[in-house]
């Protein structure tokens, strides 16, 4: 059973007026006499007054209030938690890479990592060129819809405005072709999870700019008529958007710009192995085909002769723009190149040989243990559906109840209630860097889970019971904002 | 095999389960006309070998002296920050989802909050954003739902504003029909006054953007230009430095009325300075605060402080009804997982340093800045631009292109700033200069003797 610290009092109440971590501060200077009384600060901001001790003892018993990969089993669908190597980290953090200032002389040997690392990207997408600035899958997606726009636009093709978005989708599909000024058409999948083929082809028309799509979907399960679904789209004059969400079931066995992508977006921080943080930063690093080359955000690392340099604005007018200060999540970026490198050509293709070997045999024992896969006909992507709508009606207990319980074996849950069109849904991606062991470990828990179900529910609708708190009140924290620690007046 | 822990047995035992011959096999679904050929990839590397061919990459580019700021500042970063940073327990974790099994990160983003508030004088904050250039899309988006008396999705940009962050916000919040509209700053103070904003008095304007300091290092008189714009009610985008709050008055505070409508409607800004590294330029983290009043139009995470089922005190992500996951096409943005881990580092830097800390390193910058300032002005064929007061930047006006007194200077080992010719034509030759509390005496003398140098020898030659 899991056994994290209970309580920690927030920062602020650790602190004593004047309490310092004075090694830190540097030597006084007068300097901020010289600003204005009238743009001067009054009252100094109430932040903690606190020893670097108490910093450090603080921080420290917060980290081991969190389930993590280092920590546990974190099988959580879509997200692909997967071990972080820490060479990444290392490398990543040599004083010389994190002492370089963006606006400096281009570093030939950071880009050097950069160029190596968008041609890898390329190759393992099939796709003609790659972007690495988008900080984050969902920013990836803009970049991605914004270029699918430009496009259009380059061609005077001004009626297409229209995104066309499976059901099953991430809810960011959506919400990004909204932000890029489209208009969302959501189609339904069949029974198998694929593609509503006909309902595609009465959706398509001259005001479609493109569709947007996961593949394996976010059902966990590969779309068998994606050379159908390309073709549609593309007479119809639209083009075919990648979400890279679950590229890790496919690296290596199949190509987004083989299947008749246009462009694609990657989330570095998932299928290669950047951490997670916490949440962030990720990187949503775009590929392009021939297309939509001219449209990519920048800049992009180029090279002239032996020389690595910034593409920027002059080399690509047509450009979509900038998307971030600098240059995107660099740090992200290198530890991607570190992870591929470390993998190279032969690691790349195990890793979906290996999830996909951990997903099938966790679904398999699960059906075994008499849970109900979502789409049993089906092989296991990466990752798969189990559906608690009949233990839901036998016994009352919810996904939300297992998924609490499972923390309470030490497991960290699976994705819960996504995708929507599974009813009681657990989405679950074991990654391949899992030994069978703890997959067994994870089936035994999932067995015991079932016991209590029949025989003692009770114990799942107040779960979790070993966490350092019980279930949340988030009708509460909606409704009475507590959003910041405020001094006593 | 790098990274799986698969014996041979494992491997035929689960094979055995599934019922499957090969590892192939689970692939069948896909078509075989679509199966990829061997990548063209380099082989596998061992970590001792790739530290090598790292080490030597990142050594090779040098650790030159730094004088340049521009959105990027170069601070003391504490041992603590990192070591507990990367802590697996944080580096490792997901999104707070589960909050029972995350309290730890749930915790320390509420905190960070509550700190993100107390800097900045407003009353709620969100988890992050990306960087600042993109928390000023975000904030411009923001302004247009939360100003409900504009319909004009108008926004005034100064000229002094980060030229970057005014590109990304064109690329990020075009496409929503938003029209930005520039507006000029004094030569010779170097800032923006208020009358080069009377000719938008009584228009319909949805926000007006303010940078504190401004691109140049200069200060905005802020009060004024805030009293303006809500005079005309016009929302106020604020875009500060976090270190500079600690001796600046906070934009909550910016204006001059006494009623609960003073201050900025928005503030954002670049997070990087607290604790995070320049690492080429990323990750960094982008902040936001605003009113209570405008929390449900806040894109991004949110935290709040609820009780358990129990009645003890917890942590869980809220107000999720904004976002992506539940909206769909309806969001308040796109945006889900950001900055986590800048954040961590942010909230303990914060933490070390508290108010008298930061104020020290905002006095230290400011300090160095003027010495540097001081000591560059003095050589010939340089002079000071403008004469507006400064935090720790400053424009300097050269005799000659600066592309080539910067690149005279980087074989010297110094990295004299950035040339403004590009962004800034109508200056002339200058040069942003930047010195925080890390640049001592001999870094500033080093600059100054080089530079002199530099200037000489042009001289002699022409």
């Amino acid at each position: 059973m899991a056994d994290l610290p209970a309580r920690e009092p927030l920062i602020f109440e650790l602190g004593k007026p004047g309490r310092q971590a004075g090694t830190q501060f540097p030597p006084r200077a007068a300097g901020s006499a010289e600003i204005p009384a009238h743009l001067r600060r009054a009252v100094p901001p109430a932040l903690p007054e606190v020893s670097e001790l108490q910093v450090v003892r603080h921080f420290t018993r917060l980290s081991q209030m969190n389930f993590s990969i280092d920590t546990h089993f974190y099988p959580l669908g879509s997200c692909t938690m997967k071990y972080n190597p820490k060479a990444c980290n290392s490398f990543a953090m040599l004083p010389e890479f994190l002492g370089l200032h963006p606006l400096g002389p281009e570093p030939q040997g950071f880009m050097a990592c950069m160029y190596e690392l968008q041609e890898m990207l390329q190759e393992i997408t099939g796709m003609q060129a790659v972007s690495l600035t988008p900080m984050a899958g969902a920013q990836g997606e803009f970049a991605g819809v914004a270029m699918i726009r430009a496009y259009h636009r380059a061609r005077n093709d001004l009626g297409r405005t229209e995104i066309i978005v499976p059901q099953a989708a991430h809810g960011t599909n959506p919400a990004t072709a909204a932000m890029c000024g489209c208009s969302v058409k959501e189609i339904p999948c069949d029974a198998n999870g694929d593609v509503d083929i006909e309902a595609l082809r009465a959706a398509v028309g001259p005001a479609t700019a493109g569709i947007m799509l996961t593949n394996p979907s976010t059902l966990g399960v590969f779309e068998h008529k994606i050379a159908e679904v390309a073709s549609i789209v593309h007479e119809a004059g639209g083009l075919l958007y990648y979400d890279g969400a679950n590229l890790n079931a496919i690296l290596g066995k199949v190509r987004p710009g083989d299947m008749g992508f246009d462009v694609i977006h990657m989330n570095l921080h998932k299928t290669f192995s950047t951490p997670h943080g916490g949440g962030g930063p990720g990187s949503g690093a775009v590929g392009v085909g021939a297309r939509l080359r001219p449209f990519l955000p920048i800049p992009i690392v180029g090279r002239d002769g032996g020389r690595y340099r910034w593409l920027t604005e002059r080399d690509l007018p047509q450009s979509i723009g900038r998307l971030s200060g600098f240059m995107g999540n660099a740090g992200v970026n290198l530890r991607a190149y570190v992870y591929m490198r470390l993998l190279g050509r032969e690691g790349m293709v195990r890793v979906a040989e290996f999830a996909a070997l951990n997903a099938n045999y966790l679904m398999k024992r699960l059906q075994a243990a008499g849970y109900e896969a979502a789409y049993p006909t089906r092989r296991a992507s990466h990752e798969f559906i189990i559906t608690l709508k009949r233990e839901n009606r036998l016994y009352g207990v919810t996904a939300m109840d297992v998924a609490k319980r499972l923390l309470d074996y030490g497991f960290h849950a699976p994705t819960t209630y996504f995708p929507l069109l599974v009813p009681e849904c657990l989405l679950i991606e074991p990654t391949e860097t899992e030994a069978k062991e703890d997959l067994d470990r994870f089936c035994e828990a999932m067995i015991a889970i079932r016991r209590e179900m029949e025989h003692e529910s009770e114990k799942l609708a107040a779960a979790p019971h070993t966490m350092p708190v019980r279930r949340l009140d988030d009708v509460r924290a909606a409704k009475q904002l507590d959003l910041a620690w405020k001094p006593a007046a | 095999m790098a990274f799986i822990p698969h014996t041979a047995d494992d491997i035929d035992r689960m094979l055995e389960c599934i019922g499957a011959k090969t590892i192939d096999d689970l692939f069948d679904e896909i078509p075989v006309a679509l199966r990829a050929g061997e990548l063209k990839l380099p082989p596998a590397m061992g970590e001792m070998e790739l530290g090598r061919l790292l080490t030597e990459r990142a050594t090779g580019d040098g650790r030159p002296v730094n004088f340049i700021g521009a959105g990027a500042y170069e601070h003391h970063i504490p041992a603590p920050v990192w070591a507990i940073t990367t802590r697996g327990e944080f580096y490792s974790a997901y999104t707070p989802y589960q909050a029972e099994a995350s309290q730890g990160t749930l915790q320390l983003i509420y905190e960070y909050q509550s700190m993100m508030c107390a800097l900045t004088g407003m009353e709620v904050s969100n988890a992050s954003l990306y960087d600042g250039a993109s928390a000023l899309a975000e904030a411009c988006l923001m302004a247009v739902r939360a100003n409900r008396g504009s319909i004009s999705r108008r926004i005034l940009l100064p000229r002094s504003l980060n030229p970057t962050y005014a590109q990304v916000a064109l690329a990020i919040a075009g496409n929503q029909g938003i029209v930005f509209e520039s507006v000029d700053f004094d030569r010779s103070a170097g800032r923006t006054l208020l009358e080069s904003l009377q000719p938008y008095t009584g228009q319909d304007v949805t926000a007006l953007v303010i940078q504190q300091p401004n691109f140049f290092g200069s200060l905005e008189e802020a009060d004024e230009l805030t009293d303006w714009a809500h005079q005309n009610k016009i929302l106020v985008i604020a875009v500060v430095n976090p270190i500079s709050l600690a001796v600046l008055k906070a934009p909550g505070q910016w204006g001059t009325r006494t009623d609960s409508g003073h201050g900025a409607d928005i503030v954002c800004g670049e997070g990087q300075p607290l604790g995070v590294p320049l690492a080429s330029g990323g990750p960094y983290f982008g902040f936001m605060t605003t009113r209570m009043q405008y929390v449900r139009q806040m894109p991004g995470r949110i935290v709040g402080r609820t009780v358990d089922t129990e009645g003890r005190p917890g942590f869980s992500l809220t107000l999720q009804a904004r976002e992506q996951h539940i909206r769909r096409s309806k969001a308040t943005s796109n945006i889900c997982t950001n900055q986590g881990l800048l954040v961590t580092a942010a909230t303990i830097y914060m933490s070390l340093m508290g108010a008298a800390g930061l104020q020290q390193v905002a006095a230290a910058s400011l300090q160095r800045t003027a010495d540097l300032v001081a000591r560059l002005s003095a050589i010939a064929g340089v002079k000071v631009a403008f004469t507006a007061a400064r935090f720790h930047e400053a424009v300097l006006l050269l005799d000659r292109p600066v592309a080539l007194v910067l690149s005279a200077l980087a074989r010297r080992g110094i990295l004299g700033g950035l040339d403004l010719s590009d962004r800034y034509p109508e200056l002339g030759h200058a040069l942003l200069v930047c010195a925080t509390e890390t640049k001592l005496d001999v870094d500033i003398d080093a600059y100054a003797a080089a530079l002199a140098e530099v200037m000489q020898t042009a001289r002699a030659a022409a």
